[in-house]
């Protein structure tokens, strides 16, 4: 589904972000890609998302390099993709329902999809009561609830998880996993980038380990290891 | 669909410009400024020119006619002078007009109206009041005075004196003075307009450098650049309207203040009765600047940050 063929991003100020990157991710996995501030885990997220191009190297999604995407293709390829970061990115001027029904407005559906769809879905992360609430009314957990809600309502083919329990606290990691867990067994492609050696562990799924630039390590069921 | 999303995009621009309250009431404030710059630009312009026009108008030639001149000689030196491209108006008032005027005008001065009875024939003289197009045209007007004179001198002097040497330096200065103060009116017109603009420009600029990250998380979900921009476009639009609505209103008890002093200084019309019979030209003069200012800036504005 996502392959990188030897990849490599260096900056404009010759900092090398990514270095000979090669791998590939199948439908339906669970890939967490772990590492130390600066191994080029967000770099690597960058990519999938087209806000970065790479220096040499290709990535493809399916069989279309991502860098042959142009800004109207670009919008529809990202509508493929669900994305939860640590800072939860939500529109502060609008409320749960309103951030989740913005992502499907942009995607083109109707008004009657929106109005059915998006309470299903904050019912899905258990924030059916909190429909109504803007996001600096909602703690770190619900915020980051609301945004795998926006993440999943497109049904899209990945969803990214950039560092998404950073954040919160362990019953509310634990909360956000779990949920993560439930919608690739549901059959969507995850790919999580983390910090946290408990989630890690917990999953026991596969593990791209990076340093400096390069994978170091890539282990079907694996553990965190630094 | 595309009614969909245009509805959409309009109720999505309302709903922030309401959100938003702090960074929308600082937009309009500062539009409201640039518009009252505007709309004054444009109220001191219309007194200036009615001022202008009034000095304008008060400033003619007139030219005595000699007692012996016939009427028919008269008539043709008037036909003349209108055949003139730079003459105006010429009107004739003859000897007797002149003294039923002069009558009425001293009709309360015993004296003079007793001196007059004891001179038996009428002293006063018939003349040709011309009014040139613009005041700068006075000298040749004048001159072709003179060369009239000088051709028909064979049939008997018709002109005995015209007031234009007098007046010469006065209608000079005011030819230069009516033509540098509309350069100057022009020139500062165009230097505050541009400044309120680009303030404006700037304010509008601020409000969505405020949003950008909010820009940013939209691209990330899919939208559009036409479904992200549209919004901040019609809160733009939004700015303008309650602006100009605001400015309109603030202007009418302004207006009516001035409405007296505007009469009492001769600008020859009345501030207050010019807003209100033109209240709809102001407000579509105004409502237009308004719009394309709210509507161009958000849309330059908004450019930089959709590149993710």
């Amino acid at each position: 589904m996502i392959r990188f063929e030897n990849v490599s991003k260096i900056y404009a100020d010759n900092s090398i972000a990514l270095d000979g990157v090669s791998f590939n991710i199948q439908p339906k996995e669970f890939v967490s890609v772990v590492g130390q501030s600066g191994a080029g885990k967000t770099t690597l997220i960058k990519m999938i998302l087209g806000e970065e191009k790479p220096s040499t190297g290709t990535v493809f999604f399916g069989d279309t390099d991502v860098r042959t995407f142009r800004r109207g293709n670009l919008n529809e390829y990202r509508r493929k993709i669900g994305t939860v970061f640590q800072d939860f990115r939500l529109l502060p001027h609008k409320t749960a329902y309103e951030n989740i029904a913005f992502a499907m407005e942009a995607a083109g559906r109707s008004d009657e999809e929106i109005a059915e769809d998006v309470p299903h879905v904050l019912e899905l992360v258990d924030l059916g009561k909190k429909i109504w609430n803007f996001p600096h009314q909602l703690s770190g957990g619900e915020k980051q609830r609301v945004a795998i809600a926006r993440a999943i309502v497109n049904q899209p083919d990945l969803i990214i998880a950039d560092e998404p329990t950073g954040n919160l606290d362990p019953v509310n990691t634990y909360e956000i996993v779990q949920i993560l867990k439930k919608i690739n067994d549901l059959g969507t492609t995850i790919v999580l980038t983390t910090h946290n050696k408990g989630v890690i562990d917990s999953l026991g799924k596969r593990v791209i380990t990076m340093e400096y630039g390069r994978i170091i390590r890539d282990d079907n069921k694996g553990t965190y290891i630094l | 669909m595309f009614f969909t999303k245009l509805k959409r995009v309009i109720k999505s621009g309302f709903i922030s410009f309401w959100r938003n309250g702090s960074v929308s009431l600082a937009a309009v404030l500062v539009m409201i400024v640039t518009l009252s710059v505007i709309l004054s630009l444009v109220l001191v312009g219309i007194l200036l020119n009615s001022t202008l026009t009034g000095i304008k108008d008060r400033v003619d030639i007139n030219v005595y006619i000699t007692k012996t001149a016939e009427e028919p000689q008269i008539l043709a030196l008037k036909t003349a002078l209108e055949k003139l491209p730079q003459v105006l108006t010429v009107s004739y008032q003859s000897r007797d007009e002149a003294l039923v005027e002069f009558k009425a005008r001293h009709q309360n001065d015993e004296l003079i109206l007793q001196a007059l009875d004891e001179v038996s024939d009428n002293p006063l003289r018939a003349s040709l009041t011309i009014k040139a197009v613009d005041p700068s045209q006075y000298e040749t007007i004048a001159n072709f005075l003179v060369s009239y004179a000088d051709q028909t001198q064979d049939q008997g002097k018709i002109i005995d004196k015209a007031n234009y040497p007098n007046n010469k330096d006065a209608i000079d200065a005011l030819s230069r003075i009516i033509a540098s103060t509309k350069k100057l009116g022009l020139s500062l017109a165009i230097i505050f307009g541009f400044i309120a603009t680009l303030i404006t420009f700037n304010t509008i600029r601020l409000a969505i450098y405020v949003s950008r990250d909010e820009i940013a998380v939209m691209r990330l979900v899919g939208a559009s650049r036409a479904f992200i921009r549209g919004p901040f476009i019609i809160a733009g639009l939004m700015y303008g309207i309650v602006a100009t609505v605001s400015t309109m209103l603030i202007y009418w008890p302004i207006a009516k203040w001035m409405g007296p002093i505007t009469v009492d200084i001769g600008t020859g019309i009345n501030l207050y009765d010019y807003y209100t019979s033109h209240v709809f030209y102001l407000f579509g003069v105004i409502i237009l600047i308004s719009l394309v200012l709210g509507a161009v800036s958000s849309f330059l504005a908004i450019k930089r940050y959709l590149k993710v």
